[in-house]
């Protein structure tokens, strides 16, 4: 197959995002017409938080599907995948901070201290930053390949993490984080069936 | 005061089951039928959206804004039917609350089996507009119709070995799809059971509800017959309640059961215990604090869900963080 030129790309980047903006659209109409339900806390942190976790899926699922594709191409959109799932965790974040702390530092220090599942996806955030400031062409020179590489493999603990604040916040039904937890042991399955495939042929190779 | 008895059956009198069971699926086959014949005249679930009355006011009543309708029949935690809010609304339709009986059994001296009607014939109906708090965060005031639990347990008459009383939901995985086996259910232990200590559930706050908004208690809020507790999170307010058994020691009750660690058997309303995986300081009105509300205000949960002045004496003595 002949690789998409320049312009297709660029092309199919601009309704990537516009499809990635499509939830925000949804959330921005569901504030105004005052569609949160009964509980719009609840609303805002779960429609969030669910968004986070579905982008961060998809930015994980680009790699395995190029390689079984073929479709060089499609690392191309990986950064803005990415770049999506960071700014839905920090809409995430804020409606935490704000809606339903208040900024009240106490609050907030302790709610990170003493319940396990906002320690954990607190620190799934905070590992979110430095990939998203290195995110661009630039950073990705100034580091150099094999430390970007090795800096963005923390997206495997972020993405075990964010599955993880799922299940622990969940009273009982366990579904919808089974649903996630099975979707990341697959991509995360992938690459490791992947590399262990690879191994002897490294093993072998001169040095 | 005049008790009423559950009355002597002659044997003779008593229906043989096979009799019994055939009759009743020649009524279920006839109202069938007569759906399908009259299908305007939605005859089932006939008893939800019924007037209930004359009531009298009951005591305790808040005078804060009531929740709208909607929002307390759309907007539930009743698992047997469903995880989601929504859930309920949807899966109890046809739930059927007619013919219902409910069981008093146990350390009383007059154990006995009622049909529903009976079971509430004899005391007047009252209405009481409580706040409830669930254990998730949020808050309803809700117009319930019923009348004191204290009124059935006199009439049982437990005995002196009674001190706790346990509750028990239906059981019937064919009507309630969060019964059944495997992940659909949500990995609760059913029947779902609940408990008191006898002299809260001797306190007059505690109620039996059987209507909310002066109608017949809508399937999803736990028809035909529910208990309200209103100064204990909401999981503690058992619904659709077929069993009533008088113990001598502490019974086992689901959410706890479920999870020890975060919910005890008093589980009162306390914002000064955390649930551990969150504050329990603050709460959210459903349907009144907006998103835009929540914006620069919070609402702090009361002692007791706001009930302390009636109900904190039944806990003299007793630490709260221990026995949360």
């Amino acid at each position: 197959m002949m690789p998409p030129s320049a312009r297709a790309i660029s092309v199919a980047k601009v309704f990537v995002f516009a499809f990635a903006l499509i939830p925000f659209a949804l959330l921005v109409r569901m504030v105004l017409t005052d569609q949160l339900g009964p509980n719009p806390i609840e609303t805002l942190n779960r429609f969030t938080g669910d968004w986070t976790l579905r982008f961060l899926l998809i930015t994980l699922a680009v790699t395995p599907l190029r390689q079984i594709t073929g479709w060089q191409y499609l690392i191309r959109i990986r950064r803005m995948l990415g770049l999506f799932a960071f700014f839905y965790v920090c809409l995430h974040f804020l409606s935490w901070l704000w809606i339903d702390k208040l900024f009240d530092v106490d609050e907030i220090v302790k709610d990170v201290i003493k319940r396990p599942f906002i320690t954990v996806g607190f620190t799934c955030f905070v590992l979110l930053i430095p990939l998203a400031v290195t995110s661009t062409q630039g950073m990705v020179r100034r580091l150099g390949g094999g430390r970007w590489r090795a800096l963005h493999r923390l997206v495997y603990a972020i993405g075990i993490g964010g599955v993880v604040h799922f299940w622990w916040l969940v009273k009982s039904d366990i579904r919808e984080p089974l649903i996630y937890a099975t979707i990341l042991a697959i991509l995360l399955g992938y690459r490791l069936w992947a590399y262990r495939r690879r191994l002897p042929a490294r093993a072998v190779s001169p040095a | 005061m005049l008790i009423k008895q559950a009355p002597d059956i002659p044997s003779h009198e008593i229906t043989d089951e096979k009799l019994y069971r055939e009759r009743r699926r020649f009524l279920q086959q006839a109202a069938a039928a007569g759906l399908l014949l009259a299908p305007g005249l939605n005859a089932w679930p006939q008893e939800s959206k019924k007037k209930l009355g004359p009531l009298k006011k009951g005591p305790f009543s808040t005078v804060e804004k009531v929740t709208s309708y909607k929002d307390i029949t759309r907007y539930n935690n009743f698992y047997e039917f469903g995880t989601d809010k929504s859930d309920p609304a949807d899966n109890a339709k046809n739930f059927r609350t007619r013919p219902w009986t409910i069981t008093v059994e146990g350390e009383a001296k007059r154990p006995a089996t009622y049909q529903l009607e009976d079971f509430i014939k004899p005391y007047a109906l009252e209405e009481r507009i409580y706040r409830l708090r669930c254990v998730e965060a949020w808050s309803m005031v809700i117009p319930w119709v019923g009348f004191p639990l204290n009124e059935i347990i006199k009439r049982a008459e437990p005995t002196s070995r009674a001190k706790y009383v346990q509750f028990t939901t239906l059981l019937d995985p064919k009507q309630m799809p969060g019964q059944r086996p495997g992940l659909l259910g949500a990995g609760l232990d059913w029947p779902y059971v609940e408990g008191l200590r006898l002299d809260e559930a001797m306190h007059p706050l505690a109620i039996f509800a059987v209507g909310l908004y002066g109608e017949v208690l809508p399937n999803q809020n736990g028809a035909p017959l529910r208990l309200v507790v209103p100064w204990k999170y909401g999981f503690k307010s058992i619904k659709s309640i077929v069993k009533m058994t008088f113990t001598e020691s502490e019974p086992p009750t689901t959410w706890s059961k479920a999870n020890p660690r975060e919910y005890g058997f008093y589980s009162n309303v306390n914002p000064a215990v955390d649930h551990p995986r969150w504050s329990q300081a603050y709460e959210t009105r459903v349907g009144e604090d907006s998103f835009l509300s929540r914006l620069t205000r919070k609402r702090k949960t009361l002692s007791f869900n706001g009930y302390a002045d009636q109900v904190a004496s039944l806990y003299a003595g007793m630490d709260l963080k221990k026995f949360f």
